[in-house]
């Protein structure tokens, strides 16, 4: 097979010896789009940065060989490799907004990679090509803009032409999708299957998300713990997985067709009227009305932007510059969390997005989470010990960790810390703010599955706020769509996703990638 | 969808420990070995001197040998026939005495300062961060000379007015971490929970940003050496007939031809502690930037 990009038995080391890669075997033919899929830590961009014959610091090659376009990358040295990046084989980092220089115009970066590679045709002829090929405008005028007068989209289309400049016979794509929202991200996902289609690219594609993959491989290569557990053709791996690694991530992306049963209708607990914001003449919101029974699960759904952080913040209190009246069991609250009672406070509880922004490094799990005890209870310190161990049980976090900085926990056991942090004081109703955007999706997984058995446990109202309508189905009964500000769509989940009427529900739904 | 549990699952196992706490990773650095060491000897130096001084040579500090600009002893008499060593031994504790509390009441004063603008915002960080660039627009020493010209050379006015004009500066370096600190999302927990606003300031926001804060302590602090002992030598510091360092330069420098040790001594010892507890802070520094980068990567 004449492979474009072929890797052989590729083991990788840190400095102290403990392996990272392990035998590690995968070709891709011009053309054609492997997936290198895997979970945080499982060594898949250490395997896609080989190709580039980049390995970070602190790491050593301890056997196999790599070839890219018909040479053998490993015996080169650096001046020969770095000739080698950007012409034969380029990379597309996962944040954009990173790797734009933002004191350079979009039209001289690109150029400067034609020039440093010696570009033999005209360069500008070829910036202005390669944006098309994009899907971008070519105008001189549109080539003199700055990174940050572009869309993120946007953004990393400009990133896939500085790395289709050259006509690479070999990119590696590094989760370029993961920061957009579905819609932008079909967008690139299109752009990269027709560029590799249409110039006869081998592509590496490093990514986490199944269901992406589904949309753009051709084949599949399932890494976990630095080795590859299966390899083959995307629908057999996807259809029927042979590992079960695999099935497992499978079974963790969620599914927009699942139904969750709602509850019978009861009075709202938690309800908002013509909530607006405005911060000068920008107007965030613009008159919102939600509201959500005890037991129900609302999914307030929206991308960045439309203003659905700015709602929650408005109902915990974060935000007091509203106007319109939010009201918990019937009584007006007031807008600052500092002007309502202790018992309004212990009955709203809020999650937040990042785990990593949400603890106080500083504070060991338990002292996180007995904060709202100390603040909002008249508990004895043996009594809140005592129920921090109860509420750490109820998140499936183990007591053990409960003296741990937050340091010394993974991305889910922080978001289960943060949880329970939420829960301690048992509310009446939760507020889960983008809960699951930082975390991979096998550990998304356990969140909103842990999430919603406590819901069903204890009987508390939901407001979960995403922007990923995949876990409609999964997690919510009831959806309302935002968009700019205003609540454009508004049902039963079922209703929403089987029928949606508005055009905006639909162009997200139709965007959403499936298995 | 249910949930993922692999045995032995890399997601859910815990990254290692943080290696150790800020002064553990500055340890690591030689200077920090150094700068210790260094500073350690004068501050020896300057504590057990005064009980000494008496015991090795078997004078005072105001005892007159007699002997003008002689070499008898270890290091010879002073001008007025004093022995060198005794006041040296004794001339230390005063300077690091005054040194410290100095530099405790320009981190604690400054700290609070940039804490409360930082974290407070809008018009009250406007109005604190403004009124310090006014203060920062004047050395230190030119309002330490004014103040002690106008009310005397008193000890505690040294201590305060050094302590003060550290304030500004501190004030500074704080705010800029609580900036920082106050953007995370624990802040807002905390404010949801009403948690008291002094409470978030001393809880949340201090322990994040002792890194910066031992920085500055380190660094003020070699300040504060240099400027009292500069003050002592013009005069205006610890008077005489008491025994100071840099006070003994002074008195001592017209006969460093013929009796060099009566200056030799001091500026050694003051060289010495600034330039061992600058090393420290040094480390500190690169020790904070470190685990910074670690936090970011």
């Amino acid at each position: 097979m004449n492979a474009a990009l072929e890797v052989t038995g590729l083991a990788v080391s840190t400095a102290a010896g403990s392996p990272v890669l392990a035998d590690v075997s995968f070709a891709v033919a011009p053309g054609e789009v492997l997936a290198l899929v895997g979970e945080s830590g499982s060594g898949k961009t250490t395997a896609g940065l080989a190709a580039l014959g980049h390995f970070r610091r602190g790491l050593a090659v301890t056997g196999g060989q790599i070839t890219v376009g018909g040479a053998d990358v490993l015996p080169l040295d650096v001046a020969d490799r770095r000739r080698l990046r950007g012409s034969t084989v380029a990379y597309i980092p996962q944040d954009p907004a990173l790797s734009l220089n933002p004191a350079l115009r979009i039209g001289l970066q690109i150029a400067e990679v034609l020039e440093t590679h010696g570009y033999p045709g005209s360069v500008e002829d070829r910036v202005g090509s390669v944006l098309a090929e994009v899907g971008l405008p070519s105008d001189p005028a549109y080539r003199r803009r700055y990174p940050h007068q572009l869309s993120g989209g946007q953004q990393q289309r400009v990133g896939i032409a500085m790395a289709f400049a050259c006509r690479p016979a070999v990119v590696v794509l590094d989760e370029p999708t993961t920061g957009l929202d579905v819609v932008t991200q079909s967008l690139v996902l299109k752009t990269v299957r027709s560029l590799t289609a249409e110039h006869g690219v081998a592509a590496l594609y490093i990514t986490h998300d199944l269901a992406v993959v589904a949309e753009i491989a051709d084949r599949v290569a399932v890494m976990y713990h630095g080795s590859i557990v299966e390899c083959g053709p995307a629908p057999t791996v996807l259809r029927t997985p042979s590992h079960a690694y695999t099935r497992r991530l499978l079974d963790a992306v969620p599914d927009p067709d699942a139904t969750s049963v709602p509850p019978p209708p009861e009075a709202a607990v938690l309800s908002t009227r013509g909530v607006s914001v405005s911060y000068g003449r920008h107007v965030v919101l613009r008159g919102v009305d939600v509201s959500v029974a005890r037991g129900e699960c609302l999914m307030l759904l929206g991308e960045s932007g439309s203003g659905k952080t700015t709602l929650s913040q408005c109902i915990a209190g974060l935000t007091d510059s509203y106007t319109g009246t939010i009201s918990l069991a019937g009584t007006g609250l007031a807008p600052s969390t500092r002007q309502r009672s202790d018992e309004q406070r212990r009955r709203i509880q809020y999650v937040f997005q990042s785990p990593f922004s949400s603890l106080n490094p500083r504070k060991t799990v338990a002292q996180s989470i007995e904060v709202p005890l100390t603040r909002l209870t008249s508990m004895s310190r043996s009594e809140r010990r005592a129920r921090v161990d109860e509420v750490l049980d109820r998140v499936r976090l183990g007591r053990e960790l409960a003296d741990r900085l937050p340091d010394q926990l993974s991305g889910g056991e922080r978001q289960r810390a943060a949880i329970a942090r939420a829960l301690v004081t048992t509310p009446d109703v939760l507020v889960c703010d983008e809960v699951t955007s930082a975390l991979d999706v096998s550990v998304q997984a356990t969140i909103v599955e842990l999430l919603g058995e406590l819901r069903r446990e204890l009987g508390m109202a939901m407001l979960f706020v995403t922007h990923n309508i995949a876990l409609a189905g999964e997690v919510a009964d009831r959806i309302a769509v935002l968009q700019g500000g205003a609540i454009v769509e508004e049902g039963p989940v079922r209703e929403v996703l089987d029928a949606p009427s508005h055009a905006y529900t639909r162009e997200l739904l139709a965007a959403t990638p499936r298995l | 969808m249910t949930a993922v549990e692999l045995p032995g699952s890399v997601t859910e196992s815990a990254p290692p420990a943080r290696s150790g706490g800020l002064f553990r990773t500055a340890w690591t650095f030689p200077q920090a070995k150094i700068g210790t060491a260094l500073a350690l000897v004068v501050v020896l130096i300057a504590l057990l001197g005064p009980w000494l001084g008496p015991v090795l040579t078997g004078h005072t500090t105001t005892d007159f040998a007699g002997k003008p600009f002689k070499h008898d002893g270890v290091f010879g008499t002073d001008g007025l026939g004093r022995d060198v060593l005794t006041r040296f031994l004794a001339g230390g504790t005063t300077l690091l005495l005054y040194a410290v509390l100095a530099t405790a009441l320009g981190i604690v004063v400054g700290a609070l300062l940039g804490m409360v603008a930082g974290y407070g915002g809008g018009r009250l960080d406007s109005l604190l961060m403004r009124g310090n660039d006014v203060l920062l627009s004047f050395p230190q020493l030119v309002i330490a000379l004014l103040a002690i010209a106008v009310i005397g050379p008193e000890g505690w006015l040294l201590v305060l007015v050094i302590g003060l004009t550290h304030a500004p500066r501190t004030a500074r370096v704080a705010r800029q971490a609580t900036v920082a600190v106050a953007g995370h999302d624990y802040i807002r927990a905390a404010e949801m929970y009403a948690v008291p606003r002094s409470r978030i300031l001393l809880r949340e926001i201090l322990p994040n940003i002792t890194g910066p804060l031992m920085v500055e302590l380190g660094l003020r602090l070699t300040y504060s050496i240099g400027y009292i002992a500069s003050l002592s030598f013009l005069g205006l510091g610890i008077q005489p007939p008491a025994a100071d360092w840099g006070l003994m330069i002074n008195e001592n420098r017209i006969a460093l031809v013929v009796q060099p040790w009566g200056v030799l001594l001091p500026v050694l010892a003051i060289a010495a502690l600034a330039v061992g507890t600058n090393l420290v802070a040094d480390a500190l520094a690169a020790a904070a930037a470190g685990r910074k980068r670690e936090a970011r990567a």
